[in-house]
């Protein structure tokens, strides 16, 4: 994975408190030059905090931050942000009210010569898409729009790192889908190394090429998105990213006991003292009259591409939800079920 | 260089580098300046013995003391109940002249107390016009058989103060009813009350904070006044200290009497904070939506206005109307004469180099603030703001201390040094004037410079930043072209507020020096009328620049109202 020598990330040990709360505690990390990470956790677990600390405009209290392998913050040494070459693409977007579009991204290009640097500008607006919009003014511009700019005003003056703190959160869902889609792919275009900030789940593991789950300013699990959804390395992990059944249980001669019944589980998620067993509503699959399991249906929620069904089964004190591609009859009432096994898990 | 907190257990501000330090540097010394005053205050007042003290309490404190409060108590409840009765009427109600009301009950802001004092005493004089035009309906004769009740007592003093300063009153209430009122009438509406009703179940309770703010406001005006309760006859607390100083030269005495005033004003204070903290609550709501006014009837909506125009004539357009009248006639009758052209060059550099001074020294405070947020730069902020609390004569006190004792020094050392005597550097050459101004209206300042960059979200600063710019920079590029309407609102304040400023220029004024408002009240205090009548109508006039201003302001508010409605 590594290209260069130095990664174009690295943290170590950082620390941060605000006041008695300790936003993050002790976290390192390293990004390689040209990969795309998302940092995801719910509100509050210090990602953004983190973010902002690579950018320079939050400190450390303990730790160190390197860009290339230069150390920018740490105990002997703080570059100031305009000296690090970062991008950043705020949630607010953070367009300067009284500059018109094609001012705010010259801005990041003030050191250059004006011609080139109006070269530059209306080249990436152009990439971008809003080259129709140069003269406007932030406030004229919808969501959408202003997240463009920003990223392009972000990736104008050709930062090696380029930092996005929730930036899709403001658009509604059908156009963000698309615009991260875009971005993301421009982004890949320039070579710069991404972090992405995001509280949602799927997003975190559409977008990255790795993933860094956060928890109380803590790293949870660092991985890639299949990693770190299929292996997750604890109950937290699992959680986060999947709405798991779970069901109590206990191992005994290789087998995890539960009120249903014994399972057998491959090597690699044994865990000696797990006491749940956790099942994916995906797994369970419905059939009329086939399956070893039989639950009698409580609840159905209709979502359109798919169908969410609550079953009540016998010895279990909680409903199992199943995710189902295809729609029941309406008249099902107690069906039988399966429980594939290759995607079960214990903690 | 890095800057760590942890050293002093202090949570560590976000913080940019070294310039933070620096910034945070400056506002301390801005900052100190404010405070030194009210420190030389505390140690002068300690010099006087403990038989001064004993004095004080028998003699000038009760009947000082009891009528401030008595003028205190009357001014609230006046200028509560105006303040509040105009803007549920502008707000609630649609009759004609609304809209011409709803900025014209700004206006009596324009006029000074002892502005108001000096034409009323004269507007009502028992021989004046007013007074014989009510004889001569009435068909007495003579002021001996009727006459109305002297102007000259603590009535009159209390009437005249709640109709200039109700103003302080009707501005955060209406606003509180326009951004806050449209949601919470609704739900309330839907939940049974009646229209009528909404009034006292609804609308006052929630403007109870914005009702205390004003009323804490007008107070701390009522107790910077020198001019008005002197001409009128009440001894105050505040005429205490001016005449225990200029007639007795006692400056113990006069720090003493300040020191007890200055208790009175940390108990408003307190009061405005808390009614501050209780109206942050009520308008976090999140989206709200303008009040919409029921028309009334054309009968009662003429009444309406008749009601709602009374405050105007009584605290703006009467006292306006006699100014301009006598000023032309004394115009007519001997011209601009040489002293009032020196008054108002006076009146201008003063107000002027006070202005740039002010203006420099709460940019200060309140930028340090926002580049290096955190316990230290709020505590200077907020120390650096509370000589707009205090009277006049309170600051005017603590900076003849202050500076005098420098005076003093500076004489002495050179005089030991050099043989030559500098005399009174700082009081000699108006410096004093511009201390004391500058310590009474930072909080103007750096209250209209922390708006300003409180409109500008941190994330602009960040993301200058990481675009390549120094703080310097981003307060070039960013925070300039943004801040700038906000600031030079606030120096029009500082300004307007410079010119108006009667007790600290009164006190600090080098020998022969008078401004506008000295002249007023030297003539006012003998008892005379002569070029005291233009001197006032300047004074006035420049006044009225920033109530248009405010009610600009205003209207912006409500028009943006307007837009954010849903359609």
């Amino acid at each position: 994975m590594r290209m260069s020598p130095a990664p174009a990330i690295r943290l170590e040990g950082v620390g941060r408190t605000f006041g008695v709360n300790a936003a993050l505690r002790g976290i390192s990390l390293e990004i390689a030059s040209g990969e795309i990470v998302s940092l995801v956790g719910h509100s509050g677990c210090g990602k953004s905090t983190l973010l902002r600390i690579i950018a320079g405009v939050e400190t450390v209290d303990t730790g160190s931050v390197f860009l290339a392998g230069q150390v920018v913050d740490g105990s002997s040494r703080f570059v100031e942000p305009e000296r690090r070459g970062v991008g950043f693409v705020f949630q607010d977007y953070a367009l300067f009210p009284h500059l018109s579009i094609c001012d705010n991204i010259l801005f990041g290009l003030k050191s250059r010569p004006r011609r080139e640097a109006l070269a530059t500008a209306c080249d990436i607006m152009e990439r971008v898409g809003i080259l129709h919009l140069k003269d406007r003014f932030p406030h004229t511009l919808s969501g959408g729009e202003q997240q463009r700019v920003a990223l392009a005003r972000a990736i104008a003056p050709k930062p090696s790192v380029v930092l996005l703190d929730e930036p899709f959160s403001n658009l509604d869902q059908g156009m963000r889908d698309r615009v991260r889609a875009e971005m993301l792919s421009l982004l890949r275009t320039t070579g710069a190394t991404v972090v992405i900030v995001t509280h949602d789940s799927e997003e975190a593991l559409s977008s990255g090429d790795r993933v860094v789950l956060m928890r109380a300013g803590e790293v949870a699990q660092i991985g890639t998105p299949r990693d770190i959804y299929f292996r997750p390395e604890s109950a937290y992990v699992a959680e986060f990213f999947c709405a798991f059944n779970t069901i109590p249980g206990f191992w005994q001669n290789g087998c995890f006991e539960t009120a249903i019944g014994g399972f057998a589980l491959p090597h690699a998620v044994r865990r000696a003292d797990a006491r749940r067993l956790y099942v994916r509503p995906q797994a369970i699959r419905i059939s009329p009259n086939l399956g070893e399991y039989s639950g009698r249906i409580e609840e159905r929620i209709f979502l359109g591409a798919c169908e969410k069904v609550g079953l009540r089964v016998e010895g279990l004190e909680e409903l199992l939800v199943a995710v189902l591609d295809e729609p029941l009859p309406d008249s099902a009432d107690t069906v039988r079920f399966s429980i594939a096994p290759d995607s079960l898990l214990v903690f | 260089m890095r800057f760590h907190s942890r050293a002093t257990g202090l949570p560590a501000a976000s913080r940019t580098g070294r310039s933070g330090k620096a910034w945070l540097l400056a506002a301390l010394l801005a900052g100190l300046v404010v405070v030194v005053p009210v420190y030389g205050l505390l140690l002068e007042a300690m010099k006087g013995s403990a038989g001064l003290w004993a004095h004080l309490f028998s003699t000038i404190l009760p009947v000082a003391l009891v009528d401030t409060l008595i003028l205190l108590a009357g001014v609230g409840c006046l200028v509560a109940l105006i303040g509040t009765t105009t803007a549920w009427m502008v707000t609630a109600y649609d009759f004609p002249g609304r809209r011409l009301l709803e900025w014209a009950l700004l206006l009596p802001l324009a006029v000074p107390t002892y502005i108001i004092a000096y034409a009323y005493l004269d507007i009502l004089h028992p021989i004046g016009s007013v007074q014989g035009a009510i004889r001569w309906v009435l068909g007495y004769e003579s002021p001996r058989q009727f006459r109305l009740p002297d102007i000259r007592s603590m009535t009159g003093c209390i009437v005249l103060f709640g109709f200039v300063l109700y103003p302080y009153v009707y501005i955060p209430t209406r606003a509180m009813f326009l951004t806050q009122s449209g949601n919470l009438v609704d739900a309330a509406r839907t939940l049974g009350v009646s229209r009528r009703a909404i009034f006292w179940h609804v609308a006052l309770p929630m403007a109870r904070p914005a009702v205390a703010i004003g009323v804490a406001l007008a107070l701390m005006e009522t107790l910077n006044d020198v001019g008005a309760a002197e001409f009128l006859g009440v001894r105050t607390m505040t005429v205490s200290i001016y005449t225990t100083w200029i007639t007795r030269t006692d400056l113990p005495g006069a720090a003493q009497i300040a020191l007890a005033l200055l208790l009175i004003v940390v108990a408003l204070v307190g009061l405005e904070r808390r009614a501050r903290r209780r109206q942050r609550y009520m308008t976090d709501a999140r989206r709200s939506r303008k009040f919409l006014a029921t028309r009334v009837a054309p009968l009662r909506g003429m009444l309406f206005f008749a009601v709602g125009i009374m405050p105007v004539l009584l605290g703006f357009v009467a006292p306006f109307l006699y100014l301009a009248d006598e000023a032309w006639k004394r115009y007519q009758f001997a011209g601009l004469s040489p002293r009032i052209q020196d008054e108002a060059v006076n009146t201008i550099v003063i107000a002027t180099v006070a202005t740039v001074v002010t203006m420099l020294l709460g940019f200060v405070v309140a930028y340090a603030a926002r580049i290096r947020p955190g316990i230290q730069s709020t505590v200077i902020l907020r120390l650096s703001v509370m000589g707009y609390a205090a009277p006049g004569t309170v600051v005017a006190i603590g900076v003849l201390i202050v500076l005098a004792g420098f005076d003093r020094f500076i004489d002495q050392t050179a005089l030991d040094w050099f043989g030559v005597s500098t005399g009174l550097l700082f009081m000699g050459s108006g410096a004093a004037i511009i201390y004391a101004l500058t310590v009474r209206f930072m909080a103007i300042s750096a209250g209209g410079v922390e708006v300003g960059l409180s409109r500008i979200s941190l994330s602009l600063d960040h993301a200058s930043r990481t675009l390549g710019q120094s703080s310097a920079g981003t307060f070039r590029h960013v925070h300039l072209p943004l801040s700038k309407t906000a600031l030079s609102a606030a120096a029009l304040l500082v300004f307007v507020d410079c010119v108006k400023e009667l007790p600290a220029t009164l006190l600090l004024r080098p020998l022969n020096v008078e401004t506008f408002a000295t002249h007023l009240y030297g003539e006012a205090a003998r008892g005379t009328y002569e070029e005291a009548s233009i001197a006032a109508l300047a004074i006035v006039a420049v006044s009225v620049l920033p109530v248009i201003l405010l009610s600009r302001v205003g209207r912006n508010q409500a028009r943006s109202l307007d837009e954010a409605s849903p359609r």
